[in-house]
């Protein structure tokens, strides 16, 4: 297994006419961009959203023109009522977390890059490839959909905790059909990510090039890996658990209700079921859900940090074992999310052990980059800036989720700002930054040109201040004790706060126009980009080897062999301080 | 000849009905007072100090009104009204108004006709969600932020419907969709008039939120006034 | 462009640090007796946190203003130690670190959740509805009435659903909306849901706890200072959970006994 890769002898015939090439397509690069495409117009949907709640929280009354008509019911008169405010939060945390950062870095980079980083003409299953897509899709419409149902969107949040989730309309608007749409939606969700999971395996286990041994493969393809490893089991749990709770909701059964519940006035018909159940499957699934979010990240920045550095890591090694361990560790931990929610006190320091131990390896590699940088000789791109923008990111992210991991702490701050800010800045920002950096760097070869760097680093300096100005503030409120999920802030003890929302909204509005910077960049290039050569970065990796954009069997037939790891910088090699992962040439100095 | 008599038989008749249908220019009228027996549950106090902004609008607390008396053991808030006997009329042009005021509903009892336009307007600084639970007619929920234009609806079923609102657990009110124009709900001594009936034979009702209701039917015969009372036996929880 | 980021990221790091050096955002002033641990903890966390962050971002701007853009020519180097320097600091940094907050920090959690109510603590029931929370006191029999949920009648003030006419323990039961409670004597508090999740937290007292349907859950704590707290509702309940809160009254023993007397004659 760790030699002689099994060769690829059957593929999917070269596509022929528009639906084979671009619509129903088996080819993993089509579908490794058909999901970064569908995460493109969630991200944005989802910053829309995050607008009108940023807006909303500062100016409360405020009539936003427009609203009242797309969303009579839940903003009459451009005015967002409570329930809307939370149907927004709700949609915006689904689209990100699932369509965004589960799509973009693993999904969609993994799919395109992962089969030519290892040597392979395409995935293992093709079909199930192109069918994952097809079903995620499906998927991101079935939620869209609630937002045009007469009873509006969900609004229990993208954590759905029952009974509110589970009892159905009597526990307010958006809890009927909405909750309904958002069950399903998740659930086909899950299997698409199953099909992806199974693929990015069996995929790397078993199509990797001669020569091509586990720890030659590059970082980002060990992320990627690991990733589908644990989205294997992560999304084999929430899809049961989204089943139970539609039947719950439907089929009148209580797996997650007790008796006795009076909602709105009327007795629920349920008896014997357990709320914590539900959030014990559904953060078994949710603490690993948020290391598939971040993997990739890591090891794309891995990637970038490398050739821009002009130098290997400390140790690859390392870094990709410190990857595995966490993956390992991410399986335990998940009852952080439940310190206060009633569970066993002593679980609650059961769970607290482990989550504070990720922080070891979760340090080495962030240990390995700074490291690796003393000494280099870093270039500095687009790509680069958001690479090294990440590492910045991780440290301030990972760092309050220190404060979180003790239970004690948490018990004040717990579903705080605290909470918002630790997670946004690990999630939104640096999952996002990897997302970026990965464009920036890889746009050369999916589409043969380049992208224009002078707005690639206007869009990087405008979005790293800005993310520090909207997110850092969150810790502050959260220390104050400033409660999340509110719709207003009604109460005397907000006041005093106002202005510190006031600057984040005005920070979030700034920083989100300066996306749209990334979006014409990213239409115009592909159209009127300088055309760009096959290894613009003077990288090492398989990607490198092959025409931008590839042709579609990647190698054009040939079978690649691989004669070292692709870390090969800082030496003397024939094209420069690099030495390619497929050229056979002595390397001479260097590690 | 003798078909020409009755046809002029047959006209006066008809022209006797007529001048009995149309007798006088008010018609008969059902009056009467509702009282109670007994001893009412103590209405108790609504604390509101989750919502300082209403509060601060009652320097003594307003009480529950689920049971609201008036001198001489008169009971207030009964919707007092035709349930058989009188045509189903069209609704009036004006809206019947409903208020959310200091965390209270005014009045506690609206009466309104069934496809009446409803209007409810929030006069607090407060959001308000106001849930009327039908049983017959469609159930819906809104909510009203501070300043927001009045809610207009309507009901197209008769109905008793218990409002309630959703952000704030101690406000409670009821809509009366009735099917006529002839209802009266009762306040301070407890007196109601339903005027201007045609004659015939009708079932007057008188409808409590606690106590139920009770029937009564009453004759007119031309531009008299009948007395009905009603007496409710108080519940002491 | 390289200095600049290292720069920028200077600047951020500074700005980030100064608002929690100077104190400008603290959590407002502990009334409770097992707090001080949690403030401990916090405080301590904090240094820790904030030197790792302040050094880390540092470190990072040091090595890109250091390290970016060379002259073509130079050749790159390697931090002396390499890997094994830097999972050995990791080990040894970290690890004692989380190791020692970790287990020191169990004793903040102990206080909260390892010691048994005493027994002669104030028992209070609260029940956590959409969207308010109501308060019950057990009245002079020291016990409280069962729970109907069929009799609840809120038009009526029958939050609890009680039923006095069956009830004997409920009759001198005593609901209220606003929870008060004696400075300085323990106060055992019983928590029911009355439809889905709620939470109680009251920032003042370090305390914070699910309401879960279905299971019968209870805090305990005192509070050392008189005055006027919120209650706030910290799990997402449905749509009016941002105006979800009751006031926590901690007042003087002979002012709390005169409250509950007024209380009990409203009933």
């Amino acid at each position: 297994m760790e030699e002689a890769a099994i060769q690829a002898t059957h593929v999917h015939a070269p596509p022929e006419g528009f639906i084979r090439k671009y619509v129903f397509s088996l080819d993993h690069k089509m579908i490794g961009k058909q999901y970064y495409g569908l995460a493109l117009v969630s991200v944005f949907m989802g910053m829309v959203l995050s607008w009108f709640m940023r807006f909303h929280l500062v100016w409360p009354e405020a009539k936003i023109p427009g609203l009242g008509t797309i969303a009579a019911t839940g903003a009459p008169g451009g005015v967002i009522t409570p329930e809307y405010y939370l149907s927004l939060l709700t949609m915006h945390g689904t689209l990100m977390v699932f369509f965004v950062l589960t799509n973009a870095p693993f999904a969609g980079f993994g799919n395109y890059f992962l089969p030519i980083q290892i040597g392979a003409e395409d995935m293992a299953f093709p079909r199930f490839n192109m069918m994952s897509f097809w079903v995620t899709f499906i998927g991101f419409l079935v939620l869209v959909l609630a937002f045009f149902i007469p009873d509006g969107p969900p609004i229990s949040g993208w954590t759905a905790y029952a009974p509110l989730s589970a009892v159905g309309k009597d526990a307010g608007p958006g809890l009927g059909w909405g909750q309904n749409l958002w069950a399903i939606s998740i659930a086909i969700f899950c299997v698409g990510q199953l099909l992806g999971s199974l693929n990015f395996i069996a995929t790397t286990l078993d199509l990797r090039a001669k020569g091509m041994t586990l720890m030659r493969m590059p970082i980002c393809t060990w992320a990627w890996f690991i990733t589908s490893s644990i989205g294997l089991l992560a999304f084999a749990v929430l899809l049961p658990a989204c089943l139970l709770l539609l039947l719950d909701r439907l089929a009148g059964t209580s797996f997650f209700i007790p008796s006795g519940l009076v909602v709105s006035d009327r007795l629920q018909n349920h008896a014997g079921g357990s709320p914590l159940l539900w959030q014990h499957l559904f953060w078994f699934f949710g603490h690993p859900e948020v290391y598939i979010a971040i993997l990739p990240a890591v090891g794309i920045v891995s990637h970038v940090l490398i050739t821009s550095m002009r130098k290997p890591l400390l140790s690859a090694k390392v870094l990709i074992y410190s990857m595995m361990s966490i993956g390992f560790l991410s399986w335990m931990v998940w009852g952080h999310h439940m310190f206060v929610s009633g569970m066993n006190p002593f679980s609650s320091l059961l769970f607290s052990f482990p989550t504070l131990t990720i922080t070891i390896p979760a340090t080495i590699i962030t240990l390995i980059w700074l490291g690796s940088l003393y000494g280099a000789n870093i270039q500095i791109t687009s790509a680069s800036l958001f690479a090294l923008g990440f590492v910045s990111m991780f440290v301030s992210g990972g760092v309050s989720g220190f404060f979180l991991a003790q239970p004690s702490i948490d018990i004040y701050l717990h579903a705080t700002y605290f909470v918002v800010g630790h997670f946004h800045m690990v999630m939104g920002v640096a999952a996002i930054f990897g997302i970026l950096s990965g464009t920036y760097f890889w746009f050369p070869k999916m589409s043969g040109r380049m992208m224009n760097e002078t707005l690639g680093k206007l869009h990087f300096w405008i979005t790293f201040v800005g993310t520090y100005c909207i997110f850092m503030p969150f810790h502050y409120l959260g220390l104050v004790g400033n409660v999340r999920r509110y719709a207003s802030f009604v109460d005397d003890f907000m006041a005093p706060l106002m202005p510190v929302h006031k600057f984040i909204s005005i920070a979030a509005f700034v920083t989100g126009a300066a996306q749209l910077i990334f979006l014409y960049n990213l239409i115009h290039s592909r159209f009127r980009g300088r055309v760009a050569p096959e290894n613009p970065w003077n990288a090492t990796s398989l990607e490198w080897s092959i025409p931008s954009p590839p042709p579609w069997n990647n190698f054009g037939g040939k079978h690649p062999v691989v004669f070292h790891d692709p870390y090969q910088y800082g030496v003397k090699g024939s094209k420069g301080d690099f030495v390619m992962q497929d050229s056979p040439e002595q390397i001479v100095g260097g590690s | 000849m003798r078909a020409n008599v009755g046809y002029i038989v047959g006209l006066a008749a008809l022209a006797a009905c007529a001048a009995i249908v149309h007798a006088g220019p008010n018609g008969g009228t059902i009056s009467g007072k509702v009282t109670y027996e007994g001893t009412p549950a103590k209405q108790k106090p609504i604390d509101m100090s989750k919502e300082p902004s209403c509060a601060k609008q009652h320097a003594t607390p307003i009480t529950t009104e689920t049971v609201v008396t008036g001198p001489s053991n008169a009971l207030d808030n009964v919707v007092v009204y035709v349930s058989a006997g009188a045509p189903d009329d069209n609704p009036p042009g004006q809206a019947a108004k409903f208020e959310q005021k200091g965390c209270q509903y005014i009045p506690h009892v609206l009466a309104f006709q069934v496809n009446q336009s409803l209007e409810i307007s929030n006069a607090d600084q407060t959001s308000h969600n106001i849930h009327p639970l039908p049983k017959v007619n469609r159930e819906w929920n809104k909510s009203q932020p501070p300043g927001s234009a009045p809610i207009v609806d309507k009901y197209d079923k008769p109905e008793f419907i218990p409002v309630k609102c959703n952000i704030h657990p101690w406000m409670h009110g009821n809509f009366a969709v009735l099917k006529n124009s002839h209802y009266a709900v009762t306040e301070g001594e407890g007196g109601f008039s339903l005027a201007g009936l045609p004659p015939g034979k009708y079932t007057i009702t008188a409808w409590h939120e606690s106590y139920g209701d009770q029937s009564q039917d009453v004759t007119i015969s031309g531009s008299e006034t009948k007395t009905v009372n009603f007496t409710f036996k108080a519940k002491p929880y | 462009m390289g200095k600049f980021f290292a720069v920028v990221l200077i600047v951020i790091t500074l700005a980030s640090a100064y608002p929690i050096v100077t104190h400008k955002f603290v959590q407002p002033v502990d009334i409770s007796t097992h707090g001080h641990a949690i403030d401990e903890q916090l405080a301590d966390t904090m240094a820790e946190g904030g030197f790792a962050f302040v050094g880390a971002q540092l470190l990072l701007a040091f090595f890109v203003w250091k390290f970016s853009s060379r002259k073509d020519g130079s050749k790159v180097t390697h931090l002396p130690g390499g890997a094994k320097l830097m999972v050995a600091t990791a080990f040894i940094l970290v690890g004692t670190e989380v190791l020692a907050l970790g287990v020191l920090g169990q004793k903040a959690w102990a206080d909260v959740y390892f010691t048994p109510p005493k027994a002669d603590a104030l028992q209070v029931q609260s029940q956590a509805g959409q969207f308010a929370f109501y308060f019950r006191y057990p009245g002079a029999d020291g016990k409280f009435g069962p729970l109907h949920p069929d009799k609840i009648d809120e038009g009526n003030q029958n939050y609890f659903g009680l039923d006095p006419a069956n009830d004997v323990e409920a009759r001198d039961d005593i609901v209220t909306a606003e929870m008060d409670i004696p400075v300085n004597r323990e106060v055992h508090l019983l928590m029911h849901a009355k439809d889905v999740g709620h939470s109680f937290y009251v920032r003042e007292l370090r305390i914070q706890q699910d309401f879960v349907p279905g299971l019968d859950l209870s805090l305990h704590f005192t509070a050392t200072k008189t005055g006027k707290y919120e209650i706030v509702c910290t799990q997402l309940c449905g749509l009016g959970h941002y105006n979800m809160k009751a006031y926590l009254n901690v007042l003087p023993e002979d002012e709390f006994e005169k409250w509950l007397k007024d209380r009990a004659a409203e009933q």
